[in-house]
């Protein structure tokens, strides 16, 4: 039917034209009322000094740093928080589905009542219960909790033994706060607990559903060979939901890098509260929003890509 | 989402009466059955034995109930000061609302809840189950405003507490539902350009997070408006969220049209149905009510969400915690109870909308299905 | 702009032009609109903060009655909206307030990089830091290594750094986008200092503190913060109608107009008093108002020293000095353009 090809095409060309115009019409009165209004644009703010500091980083960033190495700070704070945060995510999640599932009605009560509680919460409100947790609960940083020797806890973060320039330290009361080894800040823990916990319940759940939607004679069988519940659960019946859990799970833990950007709340430094920190300072809205959106997609492009390989290679194993 | 019941327990609950002492046997060996489980068992115990007595404790027995500063000073936190909610429900609730309209608000959250009710029961027909979700919001939105029948104008920098919850909730799936729907079919169009264009708009939509989007609808949307042509933050807001919802929705919908057997359209046609009947009689209504339970997830998550306005100063429930709690000295060191006090509405809020969507699920009557209860 | 977008701009402005912008379009809206859109700040108390039964006070807050009293005749036709440190600019920008009063410092880069224009200062401040007695920290030098709480989007947060590097020590900032969390964390110990404009330090003190006798600001300043309205870019008409506004408000105060006295000295012999309230000369037509509108002002708030007064000053809690934000034939560095 030439005739409907022709009207499909004509409407695919008039669609393309309205977005083009759409398009060209938000540039034209952006760009007069960024004018009109005397705002500057452009990227070359990025290779300026940022001129404010940041709490704490992985990369070392000073005040007279360019704003563009205060975004990839920010990107790498937003990716030491979230990466372990989803290793504990993954682990508490296994365990809370294993409990889930289990016979044992007291272990089962409690990951139920762990698993609802934490979804029926939003995440932001988590944090906030960590945060004041750990900053108004804890002793102050010059009476801290020394649970093990090197270790203080207290409204200051949690100062560790750990390697540094010198070699290994442990941490030393110093002025404020300590000196030496690691020192984990309230923001950073409040994310990693809350990030990580968030998670782990809806990891849990998924675990579960897979497990469940296994054919029963698996697990029949694997108890009539004799193996116990837990042998089961663990040789038997997760290796095999992990193939219908991988999706699932991978973007759980992409909403849990996603959630990463709730540190705003609680001033951790992450991604976004640098891009809305350099947005206030330069006033260069657009420019700082377009590169926390590319950098959220890259981010996304290059998960989606791990988990596609690991999927395949799932499949690959598991087929033979 | 309804939780299927694991295959054990379905067993267990199955015979009745002579089977007690069965049970018992049961329930020991479920319990102490091998030493790790005895131990987790104990554990659990332990920590229950542990923790349920000092919760005790603290909330009821030495709590202090009447909002008095000095009383809840003077128990040092060894037990909950439930003071601070009796002080601050009003604004926690209402946020900066004007006293004397406090029944607008008030009445626009029961509005708001009573349409989803009327949603769900699932007796009413299709056009009633829109209306009962669009409708409502857009009658919040009214009486919130005020400026009518006598009624003082009230801006909507003073919208706040609870009702502004659930008018971004309610606003936000009003919105995002049929938007969602929308996008789903134009994504199962033969239009290759316009399949491409909506894919890259959802896959932007769901690879940010909401926290962007929000600062996007801030600091970015009001430069596309001529000057002092742009919307309240609120708006702004809420076209942000209605969009980033709508992805998510859209991607549930269009996996509900993709499982749709194709028989089914293929009778309708035979029958006469012509492709627009097709969809909004046989199929959509199927549809939907088979991913009910994904569209309920998304609702709790965006109930959830709404959480985050707080970021961009608009004062919901979380943000008229901070507001009424951290702005006022002697109040803060009572923070861990006001807490509890809205996490109680969270929780019974998402409780709530799960219920709903699982009776909309069912269809046509109301009767509770007695499985999940049973013993 | 990019290229790119530029040549979009410019396929599409062959469709729809730009608006212009039209003269004296800020005026004619708040006009049309009978109110006046004023930005201030979510509760500064002193400055802009809505007390117990919703009204708003505070220097700031005086300076939008006196304009809305000038322009509309009413010192209430204000709307208020309160804005975040973050967010006071974009509102502005786009139009959502015609007047950003809340403790906004001059700058440079906000002046002519933002597209804001500051039509005065009202108040001549200065950044400080705010410590916990027990801390037994008294000089900004002893910082070393202390965690400071800051809220972002502000000068503050910039000079802070500068301070740190200024003095070769590292001082790490605890940054907060929103006031109310910025003031919690500092009250529940998690920061050893609070740092922000003096003037706004006195106030967090005074009414945030759970006992105010155990904190102290530290004696030093680290920069300057002149603080004053500021409108759009691109409406000189409206810019000139809030500049000699604030300038009315000061000049008053030199003059010995007071808000009990702007009717009877309208039959003052005095020259200067005479214009100022309008009688004979009609300053008011240059800026496209009536002859009474800087008499309308005062008699809505009062002039400078008795706005100072009432909300920073002897009369109020914070019990403020004048110091610098007093006349210049008083010692201080307020010296109004003359109205005339
Ligand atoms: N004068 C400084 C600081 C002004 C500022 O925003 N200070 C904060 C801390 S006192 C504030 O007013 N916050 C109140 C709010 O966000 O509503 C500036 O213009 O950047």
């Amino acid at each position: 039917m030439p005739g409907r090809r022709r009207s499909a095409w004509l409407a695919q060309a008039l669609t393309l034209a309205a977005v083009l115009a759409l398009a060209g019409l938000l540039a034209a009165t952006t760009a007069g009322h960024l004018q009109e209004r005397g705002i500057r644009s452009g990227f070359d703010f990025l290779l300026e000094p940022a001129g404010f500091a940041l709490g704490e980083s992985l990369l070392p960033f000073e005040p007279g740093d360019s704003t563009l190495r205060a975004f990839a700070a920010g990107l790498l704070n937003t990716l030491r928080v979230a990466l372990p945060a989803a290793a504990l995510a993954l682990l508490i999640g296994i365990a809370a589905g294993f409990g889930r599932l289990a016979d044992n009605p007291l272990l089962r009560g409690l990951a139920t009542a762990f698993v609802t509680g934490v979804r029926n919460l939003p995440l932001l409100l988590h944090l906030l219960a960590w945060y004041f947790i750990l900053t108004d609960l804890l002793p102050p940083g010059d009476a801290p909790l020394n649970p093990l020797p090197g270790v203080f806890l207290s409204k200051s973060g949690l100062a560790l033994p750990w390697w540094g320039e010198t070699g290994f330290e442990v941490p030393e009361p110093a002025g404020f706060g300590f000196e030496g080894g690691a020192n984990l800040t309230p923001e950073y823990l409040a994310l990693l607990i809350g990030l990580s916990i968030y998670s782990a319940a809806y990891i849990a759940e998924t675990l579960r559903g897979a497990v469940q939607a296994l054919p029963p004679g698996q697990r029949l069988s694997a108890l009539a060979l004799g193996m116990s519940a837990r042998q089961t659960f663990l040789l038997v019946l997760l290796p095999q939901a992990w193939r219908a859990a991988l999706p699932p799970v991978t973007s759980q833990l992409l909403n849990l890098l996603k959630n990463a950007s709730l540190a705003v709340a609680i001033g951790y430094p992450d991604l976004v509260s640098v891009a809305g920190t350099s947005l206030n300072q330069t006033g260069r809205a657009l420019e700082c929003l377009s590169i926390v959106v590319a950098v959220y997609l890259a981010l996304s492009l290059v998960a989606a890509a791990i988990s596609h390989r690991l999927e395949a290679r799932l499949f690959r194993e598991q087929g033979q | 989402m309804s939780p299927a019941r694991p295959p054990e327990v379905a067993r267990t609950a199955a015979p009745q009466g002579r089977a007690d002492l069965a049970n018992l046997g049961r329930l020991r060996r479920a319990l102490f059955g091998d030493p790790l489980n005895a131990l987790l068992s104990l554990g659990v115990m332990a920590l229950l034995a542990w923790s349920l007595p000092a919760l005790l404790r603290w909330a009821v027995l030495e709590a202090q109930f009447s909002p008095d500063v000095g009383a809840c000073e003077a128990l040092d936190h060894r037990g909950a000061c439930w003071g601070v909610v009796a002080e601050k429900a009003r604004f926690i609730l209402l946020g900066r609302y004007p006293v004397e309209q406090a029944w607008c608000p008030i009445l626009a959250a029961l509005l708001i809840v009573g349409g989803w009710l009327g949603a769900a029961s699932g007796r009413l027909p299709g056009a009633a189950v829109a209306t009962g979700l669009l409708l409502p919001p857009l009658l919040a939105c009214a009486l919130l405003g005020g400026g009518f029948a006598g009624l003082e104008a009230v801006p909507t920098e003073l919208w706040g507490g609870l009702p502004l919850t659930l008018l971004l909730t309610g606003a936000g799936l009003a919105g995002a539902l049929p938007l969602g729907i929308a996008i789903a079919y134009g994504r199962r169009s033969s239009l290759p350009l316009l399949r491409a264009l909506l894919t890259a708009g959802v896959e932007l939509a769901r690879g940010i997070p909401l926290v962007a989007a929000l600062f996007m609808a801030s600091f970015l949307l009001p430069l596309f408006f001529p000057e002092g042509g742009g919307l309240d933050m609120l708006w702004r807001v809420l076209i942000a969220i209605v969009l980033f919802a709508a992805a998510y929705l859209s991607e549930i919908v269009r996996g509900g049209l993709q499982a749709f057997p194709e028989g089914q359209r293929d009778a309708a046609a035979a029958l006469g149905f012509d492709a627009w009947q097709t969809e909004r009689w046989i199929v959509l209504p199927q549809v939907l009510r088979q991913v009910a339970p994904s569209l309920a997830n998304s609702g709790i998550a965006l109930f959830k969400d709404t959480s985050l306005v707080t970021v961009v100063s608009l004062y919901e429930l979380t943000g008229s915690l901070g507001l009424a709690l951290a702005g006022d000295a002697q109040w803060r060191p009572f923070y861990l109870e006001a807490w509890l006090f809205i996490a109680a509405i969270y929780w019974i809020g998402c409780s709530l909308i799960a219920r709903l969507a699982r009776l909309a699920a069912r269809g046509a009557g109301p009767a509770p299905t007695p499985s999940v209860n049973a013993p | 702009m990019s290229p790119a977008l530029r040549l979009l701009a410019a396929t599409a402005a062959l469709t729809l032009a730009p608006l212009p912008a039209l003269a004296g379009k800020t005026l004619d809206a708040i006009k049309s609109r009978g109110q006046l859109a004023c930005g201030v700040s979510t509760g500064v108390i002193g400055f802009s903060a809505a007390d117990s039964q919703g009204q708003w006070k505070g220097l700031d807050v005086d300076v939008c009655k006196a304009i809305a009293a000038a322009v509309l005749g009413d010192p209430n036709k204000v709307r208020w909206v309160p804005l975040s440190s973050q967010q006071r600019f974009t509102a502005l920008q786009s139009g959502e307030v015609d007047i950003l009063s809340r403790n906004t410092t001059w700058s440079l880069t906000r002046d002519a990089g933002q597209g804001l224009h500051f039509a005065g200062v009202t108040y001549y401040d200065g950044q400080g830091f705010l410590v916990a007695k027990k801390t037994k920290v008294s000089s900004a030098k002893q910082l070393k290594n202390a965690e400071v709480c800051v809220q972002s989007g502000t000068t503050t947060e910039k000079n802070l750094s500068d301070f740190a590097r200024s003095q070769g020590i590292k001082i790490k900032p605890v940054v907060f986008d929103k006031f109310e969390a910025s003031l919690k964390a500092f009250f529940s110990g998690r920061c050893q200092a609070y740092t922000t404009d003096a003037s706004a330090l006195a106030f967090i003190r005074a009414k945030e503190a759970p006992n105010p006798d155990d904190y102290l600001v530290l004696p030093e300043l680290i920069s300057k913060e002149p603080l004053g309205p500021a409108v759009r870019r691109g409406d000189d008409e409206w810019f000139a109608i809030v500049k000699w506004t604030v300038n009315a408000l000061i000049e008053a105060e030199e003059l010995g107009i007071t808000q009990a006295r702007v009717d009877s000295l309208k039959s003052s012999a005095d020259p200067s008093v005479q214009r100022f309230l309008g009688v004979g000369e009609d300053l008011g037509k240059n800026l496209g108002l009536d002859r009474d509108w800087a008499g309308r002002a005062i008699k809505a708030v009062g002039n400078y020293g008795e706005i100072f007064n009432r909300n920073l000053g002897a009369d109020s809690p914070l019990k403020l000095p004048r110091g610098l934000n007093a006349q210049w034939n008083k010692g201080g560095i307020l010296y109004a353009q003359p109205l005339r």
